[in-house]
């Protein structure tokens, strides 16, 4: 059923191709020297419309300027293309059509005086009845085999090559990364800045308030001043947790005054000694900028962890369109990127960006972390 | 002695003031942002202003640079800044000036009520504040040359002569004598080459002066 469905569908397209197919032609012979840009996808999209409507098949059009000489190639070829595949079908059903003709004239006039028409001879009646029948389902056929024909230089000529399909998706994608990781960023700003707004300035009025108590009831039940002051010192390591991790999130410094005084205040928290030294007289996008802070701040944390290092040295430079972060400490190396969270971590937040990593941790040390990042100023 | 309080939080706002007036200090004026603070401390003089580094409009840098606008305008109002997070390059800003009736503090440090109380009679009375973390962040600059000459309780020395503590108050720190301290002290300016210094302030300055803090 399915198959007699898209015969039918074929033989339509093929009979009523002509018009367009000569009609492209013509606009094409007359004008495609003169507009090939516009020309050629404007008559490809007829063809392609052709194809959505009477076959249901979808074709994907070049991205702008791209394909403009298939495009053209195609509509000029369409017009005799269509022509001769019509006139293949018409011929086929035409000489189905004579048959049955003949065989309705056996049936009117069964009486052949002169026995030109061989009516007796039902040999050859039934010869014609199978060849009629024969070119009426060959002219199906065809009409099939010449629409993938069709629809086959169609694909290659009028639609985006892979080549091309795959640039603009990539693109695409590209944007749509970009974006995710922007909007990323911009969700950890806004979770600090609500923290900064709220839980913390709560915190920090609990712990006055706790701290006014301590001072003023020092002569009450001993119990209470000591429960005072357990629920004060809490209060107060409540605010110091709560400081450090929303640091990491997104420290405010970062988009006030850039790398360098952010750089700085995690340095003066590492356990181990940090020269920090930055060298970026333009500063990259915000975005950059809190990629190359994550990963000072991640790769200071696993050095304090795993390295049992003795110094740390951070560099930043900017030259051109790269950022280059390099972390180098002399502890034990051996690091492995596929070993940890922290480093595979590392890697993903730098090609979020299209940031390059590079290690080298020989056993014996030392290590050093190379990213860079690409920035647009 | 007479307090303008710019600070955004209610909250907090409203437990500076209480904590302020408890212990007898008069507060004139508070405000919610770096425009009405200012408007407040040109109308009311007071002796010493609180305010957040973080206000509105902006809620980045405001209370920062209003307070900067002060030390430039009025420089005889004492001036502590209060932040969630200290900044060494906020710091640096802040002393680049005599490093005289000026303090930045962690927010933090208001739960310790006696601590926070002294640091802003100490700014008040024409001295210095630092907050440990930002002596931290700015020792972390000088990793190298005559630093490495320092020993580990030297260095402890410095960073609290840095805060703004005068000696009797770092003596009572580490659990040590004045005498004690008072070593420390001159080994170290004559480790880092600097003038022995009278007097709280100056020591301040040459300490300052060395971290490349103050010009």
């Amino acid at each position: 059923m399915r198959a007699l469905l898209r015969a039918w569908r074929s033989a339509v397209l093929i009979v009523t191709g002509p018009p367009i197919g000569l009609a492209g032609f013509v606009v094409i012979a007359l004008t495609g020297a003169f507009w090939p840009r516009v020309i050629g996808p404007f008559v490809a999209g007829w063809h392609r419309r052709r194809y959505t409507a009477l076959l249901g098949v979808r074709l994907v059009p070049p991205a702008p300027g791209q394909g403009v000489r298939r495009q053209l190639a195609f509509g000029l070829l369409a017009g005799p293309l269509s022509v001769i595949s019509a006139a293949v079908v018409i011929v086929c059903w035409s000489v189905a059509m004579l048959g049955a003709i003949w065989l309705s004239f056996g049936w009117v006039v069964p009486q052949d005086s002169t026995g030109w028409l061989h009516y007796q001879d039902s040999l050859v009646t039934t010869l014609v009845a199978i060849a009629a029948s024969l070119m009426l389902i060959l002219g199906f056929v065809a009409a099939r085999q010449l629409a993938r024909l069709e629809l086959l230089l169609a694909g290659r000529m009028l639609q985006a090559s892979r080549v091309e399909a795959l640039s603009v998706r990539v693109d695409a994608l590209a944007e749509s990364r970009a974006e995710v990781v922007d909007a990323a960023d911009a969700e950890r700003r806004r979770i600090e800045r609500d923290l900064h707004d709220g839980a913390q300035q709560r915190l920090v009025s609990l712990a006055m308030n706790l701290g006014m108590a301590r001072a003023t009831l020092t002569d009450s039940d001993p119990r209470v001043t000591q429960a005072l002051a357990d629920a004060h010192d809490e209060a107060k390591l409540a605010l110091s947790e709560l400081r450090q991790l929303v640091r990491g999130l997104h420290p405010a410094v970062l988009d006030d005054r850039g790398l360098d005084a952010a750089l700085s205040g995690i340095a003066a928290r590492s356990p181990i000694p940090v020269r920090v030294t930055v060298d970026v007289p333009d500063r990259p996008s915000r975005t950059i900028e809190a990629v190359a802070y994550f990963v000072v701040a991640e790769a200071l944390t696993n050095v304090a962890k795993h390295a049992g290092a003795s110094s740390i040295t951070v560099t930043v430079r900017r030259a051109g369109s790269r950022l280059s972060v390099v972390i180098a400490d002399d502890g034990r190396g051996g690091a492995d990127p596929a070993g940890g969270t922290g480093l595979r971590g590392l890697t993903q937040r730098v090609g979020s960006v299209d940031g390059v990593l590079r290690l080298s941790s020989p056993v014996g040390g030392p290590t050093t972390i190379e990213v860079e990042l690409p920035c647009e100023s | 002695m007479r307090v303008v309080i710019g600070e955004d939080s209610v909250l907090l706002r409203e437990g500076l003031v209480r904590l302020l007036t408890a212990s007898g200090m008069e507060v004139a004026a508070t405000a919610g942002d770096a425009e009405t603070f200012l408007k407040a401390v040109a109308e009311h003089r007071p002796d010493v202003v609180v305010l957040d580094v973080r206000m509105p409009p902006s809620f980045t840098d405001e209370g920062l640079r209003a307070a900067l606008v002060l030390r430039r305008q009025y420089p005889e109002i004492a001036v502590l800044v209060l932040s969630q997070y200290v900044e060494e390059r906020y710091a640096i800003e802040l002393l680049s000036g005599p490093p005289s009736k000026v303090g930045y503090l962690l927010k933090d440090r208001i739960a310790d009520v006696g601590d926070f109380l002294d640091a802003l009679r100490r700014v008040a009375d024409g001295g210095t504040a630092l907050d440990p973390e930002v002596v931290a962040q700015l020792l972390v600059r000088r990793h190298r040359d005559p630093m490495e000459r320092l020993t580990p309780r030297e260095r402890e020395v410095l960073a609290l002569m840095a805060e703004g503590r005068s000696n009797s108050a770092i003596a009572a720190a580490l659990f040590v004598s004045d005498s004690a301290i008072e070593k420390h002290v001159n080994s170290i300016f004559t480790k880092l080459d600097l003038q022995p210094a009278d007097g709280d302030h100056r020591r301040v300055l040459a300490v300052l002066r060395f971290l490349e803090v103050s010009p």
